[in-house]
């Protein structure tokens, strides 16, 4: 099993020294966690209804599907994985020697039906995140946890972070009520721009509609192969909306999402733009223009049976080495041994993906450092 | 509506031979089914309309970027629709674009995707017909597409084996925004019936299953929908894939039509991937998907992919399979792929052939 795995050459975890991680999932262990952050009424509202005995996984990540945990991942007694800093200690940062990580926790907060009952959840999963894991780790960083379904109480959790630089963007699912360029949607964006937080949009569906356009798949490894198309179909409503034209200094991070679609999806999208821009004259630009001044895409998983050749046909496809970053997905198995970034990239490139691109993605990661040392 | 002239080159310079995968063959009026429909639906049709998912009955909700989503030099003089006149489609295409064979892909009225069953089926038995009557018999070059109300498989099946036997029809059309994903058990038995009639399924871009367009709720433009339908595709091949039909039906061939090329490679090797991760899920695909692909599923070229370099188009003709692509024009559309610009790249003239029509002949079995 890749744990065991003799560590040589390209796969040595050292060769990820400095990296910056962009997606890590802290779990939330239970719910009895978030008691504390909750206010009274959700207090008697958790025990009246007896919300903590729901168990809240997400039907994007069955707990214990292949996907979701790698088996060198797993922890003992049946514990969620992701839920043990020491872990995820051991695991990623330190054995990588990563400079930074930054979490994106999926746990179910924003899925409620009820907007209030989610912008709660959110909020205490947010404050829980801060006091676990952000305030026992220099080197975590997190995305705030939203309900997207409501602006105002998005807008309002954003705001109650700002002053908060350890949190570096705001996390969207990829698949909600609404594509994501619908203009219900922009408060969101315009604070996130405001505050220098990217939009994180991560793998994962809200199911408020079937995943396909077709209906319901069967399979759940049918579901997350539509994660991909999800993303080509939410980045084709951000540009063509003119989300990008409307708010300059947006950032867009995909999680997740499989990289590779990227080259026949700007090529299409580029084609069409050029038959009828004219139904969107606020798209000024070929959207493989805006894509690479506003969309950056997470490295794991890479969808080839060639990583690291994908990886570089798709910097030659896309004409930048700016737009990929570094990122395990972990405990998600999407690799095995230590080859979190495949192997066959130069150096230079490896330094870009693993760290230099996500600085220039995430302008907050620095201000938390020197905010702790002004604190210090 | 102006008629713009586009120049041509001389088609004698240049001599083409082109099977088009993808022609959309139109009513002059409504009333040319008449004659093939029984009068309870006629009467149906005038009273009720069509009854699609759908908040239109008859128009589109993302409205197309020209008049019937069409080339503007394609109005016949005499009136009607662009498609709708034989005289016109030999002159403008058949003849100066070498069309050797032609497949019709008839759109209107959406059959397959009527709630009413009784009178979707009863739809596609009357257009079925038409295509003959007013095209396959009148035009040697054409051929007919079994149009079928997949919801009902019964009728469907019935449909199919109706035409099985009439050289005219080449294919079964289905298109893939169908109630449930097409890989459901429901649609077996229009597989079988295929198979057993020895038609190949051709998918081609439409229908209303009513399911929002991506899984995240509807888009607003029509520049995301013509571009939303290379995911439905996707999902389409997902289905079909590892609900395991290709299995169960060795012999099934499929048409992916209109759905873009750029998208295949990259989503053969992620079904590969997480296939191979959650196999347990699905032990009935023993193989990985992307060689079940590679054996049951073709590709129509239109529309064509540009990706700015002649390198990187062979490179993806490549890893789709050379043997795998199918040449459509999609006559009379507004994005129309001419035979001979089709290509923005260096290919030899085996290798046009074989786009062109070489493919297309074995597909058809027109080699033999």
């Amino acid at each position: 099993m890749a744990g065991n795995r003799q560590v040589v050459g390209t796969d040595h975890p050292t060769r990820h020294k400095g990296a910056i991680d962009c997606d890590l999932h802290p779990a939330v262990p239970a719910m009895s966690v978030l008691l504390p952050y909750l206010d009274d009424y959700w207090r008697e509202m958790v025990s009246v209804r007896a919300l903590d005995r729901l168990n809240l996984g997400l039907t994007s990540y069955p707990q214990n599907a292949p996907l979701s945990c790698r088996p060198d991942w797993t922890l003992d007694g049946g514990r969620k994985p992701g839920s043990s800093l020491p872990a995820m200690q051991e695991h990623v940062l330190d054995r990588y020697q990563q400079r930074f990580g930054i979490l994106n926790c999926l746990y179910g907060a924003q899925l409620f039906h009820s907007e209030d009952m989610a912008a709660a959840f959110c909020r205490a999963t947010n404050d829980w995140i801060r006091d676990e894991w952000l305030s026992r780790d220099s080197r975590l960083r997190a995305s705030i946890v939203i309900t997207a379904q409501n602006t105002e109480l998005a807008v309002a959790e954003i705001e109650r972070r700002a002053d908060d630089f350890r949190f570096v963007q705001v996390l969207m699912l990829v698949s909600g009520e609404m594509t994501l360029g619908r203009r219900q949607l922009w408060p969101i964006y315009q604070a996130a721009e405001r505050l220098q937080l990217p939009i994180g949009v991560h793998a994962g569906s809200a199911y408020r509609h079937a995943p396909t356009a077709i209906g319901w798949p069967s399979y759940y490894v049918e579901d997350y192969i539509a994660q991909s198309a999800a993303f080509e179909n939410q980045l084709l409503s951000m540009i063509s909306e003119g989300v990008f034209a409307k708010i300059p200094n947006l950032k867009v991070v995909a999680i997740e999402s499989g990289l590779t679609w990227l080259s026949g999806f700007v090529w299409r999208m580029d084609k069409t733009w050029k038959g009828v821009r004219v139904e969107v004259p606020w798209v000024t630009r070929p959207p493989s223009e805006i894509i690479r001044d506003h969309v950056r895409f997470t490295t794991q998983p890479i969808d080839a049976a060639d990583e690291g050749e994908a990886i570089l046909r798709l910097i030659d496809h896309l004409r930048s080495d700016e737009l990929f970053l570094f990122s395990t997905d972990y405990p998600h198995w999407q690799f095995d041994g230590d080859a979190a970034l495949p192997p066959g990239l130069s150096d230079t490139l490896s330094r870009k993906i693993l760290s230099a691109n996500a600085f220039a993605t995430y302008p907050r990661l620095l201000k938390a450092d020197h905010a702790m040392e002004i604190a210090l | 509506m102006s008629i713009v002239d586009v120049a041509r080159e001389n088609p004698t310079k240049y001599k083409l031979q082109v099977i088009d995968c993808d022609i959309h063959p139109a009513m002059t009026s409504w009333t040319e089914v008449h004659p093939f429909l029984e009068k309870r639906w006629i009467e149906h049709l005038s009273v009720y309309g069509s009854h699609l998912r759908h908040a239109f009955s008859e128009a589109l909700t993302h409205p197309r970027m020209s008049p019937d989503a069409a080339r503007v030099d394609a109005y016949p003089e005499e009136g009607g629709p662009p498609g709708s006149s034989l005289d016109l489609m030999q002159k403008q295409h058949l003849d100066p674009n070498g069309v050797e064979l032609g497949m019709l892909i008839p759109l209107r009225w959406n059959p397959g995707s009527q709630r009413n069953l009784d009178f979707g089926v009863a739809l596609t038995r009357a257009m079925n017909t038409w295509q003959v009557e007013r095209w396959v018999k009148k035009e040697p070059r054409l051929r007919a597409s079994v149009l079928v109300a997949q919801e009902d498989t019964d009728g469907a099946v019935a449909e199919i084996d109706a035409r099985g036997g009439d050289p005219n029809f080449t294919q079964i059309l289905i298109l893939p925004r169908t109630d449930e994903p097409l890989g459901r058990r429901r649609y077996w038995p229009i597989f079988a019936a295929a198979t057993r009639n020895n038609l190949p399924i051709t998918i081609h871009v439409g229908g209303t299953g009513g399911h929002p367009s991506t899984g995240g709720g509807w888009s607003s433009y029509y520049i995301e929908e013509h571009h939303m339908v290379s995911q439905a595709m996707q999902a389409v091949l997902a289905s079909l894939v590892l609900e395991g039909v290709f299995e169960r039906y060795p012999k099934l061939r499929v048409v992916i039509m209109e759905g873009g090329l750029g998208w295949i490679p990259s989503f053969s090797a992620r079904m590969d991937k997480h296939w191979n991760r959650m196999r347990s899920e699905v032990p009935h695909v023993t193989r990985p998907p992307s060689e079940i692909m590679r054996e049951h599923v073709w590709f129509t070229t239109q529309p064509m992919e540009e990706p700015g370099s002649s390198a990187v188009l062979l490179d993806l003709f490549g890893r789709i399979g050379w043997d795998r692509l199918l040449f459509a024009t999609d006559y009379p559309h507004w994005d129309f792929d001419d035979p001979r610009t089709a290509f923005k790249a260096n290919l030899t003239e085996s290798q046009r052939q074989q786009l062109l029509y070489g493919n297309a002949r074995r597909f058809y079995g027109l080699d033999k």
